[in-house]
């Protein structure tokens, strides 16, 4: 969900085609137990404040706490979040989110052989697959730590994150006004925060600024939500889905690497 | 949010954290498809960012948003971790707000 380092020390490890290599023994499952810890801590505070803007801004109860349970990525629920109460497209801030948690897609094929359990199992613990508990699986050597890794992180992360949101979601109904306490900063900072790594990269921070501006213009036009997804077309400058390029033609496009 | 809405984000968003541990065996994804997945993913991000910071409904949010943004972001791009960046943000935002800057 949130934490960007162990995001990039995920994309570091996976760039390079090497797992972090640690010497084994009862330090490092302290160390290990100690670094979710603090994941956890870190996104429960988060999941405070994601219940309290909605509640704030004026969503109902439930609707936080279905999202912390069934959605369980909080990039996407703030982003769904933030275009409703911008008065946004129930379509749209759907849509949002999917096109958000569609990187899960390829993370769930980056830690299959981590959850090659039984069905029920498999298919129970999936739902525990998020940016952190992806990262910290993958930072391990030996297969059953993988496990252990990415099953702890995932299961302590699911909780913080509710109870954060519980929380959260009783602290925003004694807020007054959102505004006066600046929390609509909350969430378009959280936004930056998650997509900052990715944007050290030259194409992608080329079509993120085009999408950027494309969504600003089409701002005071278009009907709240639609803005951001017409952003998406700022992936031209990124190389484009490839569709009627010439076959010939060197395309070192995003991803290219191998 | 409506319950259907919540529904279809819970239920997609499921569907593509399973599919790796379900077909993983059978399909694999070329490694084009996972960078536009990782682009279209900061694209969306970013323009999320500048409506969201910078319009309220069809016009300008007012300086003290985007200001609060902004100090949070350079305390993020300076390595400064994820808690501190966010609350610097939301704490310029509302004392800006307290000085009578919208």
């Amino acid at each position: 969900m949130f934490i960007i380092t162990a995001v990039r020390s995920f994309w570091r490890t996976v760039g390079r085609g090497t797992r972090a290599a640690r010497p084994p023994g009862p330090a490092l499952d302290r160390r290990l137990l100690r670094d979710i810890g603090l994941v956890c801590l870190a996104d429960g505070v988060v999941g405070v404040s994601f219940g309290a803007i909605a509640v704030s801004g004026g969503q109902a109860a439930w609707v936080p706490l279905a999202m912390s349970t069934g959605v369980f990525a909080g990039g996407a629920q703030f982003a769904a979040l933030s275009i409703v109460l911008g008065g946004g497209g129930l379509a749209a801030a759907v849509l949002a989110g999917l096109v958000l948690n569609a990187r899960l897609l390829p993370f769930g094929f980056a830690v299959a052989d981590v959850l090659d359990l039984r069905w029920p199992a498999r298919l129970a613990v999936s739902h525990l697959l998020v940016d952190e508990s992806v990262a910290f699986a993958l930072a391990q050597r030996d297969p059953g730590r993988r496990r252990a890794a990415f099953l702890t992180c995932g299961a302590l992360l699911f909780v913080a994150w509710n109870l954060g949101t519980v929380a959260g979601v009783l602290a925003g109904r004694a807020v007054g006004s959102p505004s006066a306490l600046g929390l609509d900063a909350a969430s378009p900072m959280v936004l930056l925060a998650l997509a900052l790594p990715a944007l050290r990269e030259p194409r992608t921070r080329r079509a993120a600024l085009l999408g950027a501006a494309i969504a600003l213009a089409a701002a005071p036009f278009l009907p709240g939500g639609l803005p951001v997804l017409v952003a998406l077309l700022g992936l031209v400058a990124a190389g484009g889905p490839g569709r009627g390029g010439q076959p010939g033609r060197r395309r070192p496009g995003a991803g290219g690497r191998p | 949010m409506t319950p259907l809405a919540v529904v279809l984000l819970a239920a997609g968003t499921y569907a593509f954290r399973v599919c790796g541990p379900v077909l993983h065996r059978r399909i694999e994804l070329s490694s084009r498809v996972r960078g536009m997945l990782s682009v279209a993913a900061t694209v969306l991000l970013c323009a999320l960012v500048a409506t969201s910071a910078l319009t309220a409904g069809h016009a300008f949010a007012g300086w003290a948003r985007p200001a609060g943004v902004l100090v949070g972001g350079v305390l993020a791009a300076r390595q400064a971790p994820f808690l501190v960046a966010v609350i610097a943000a939301v704490i310029t935002t509302a004392v800006l707000r307290r000085l009578g800057l919208s």
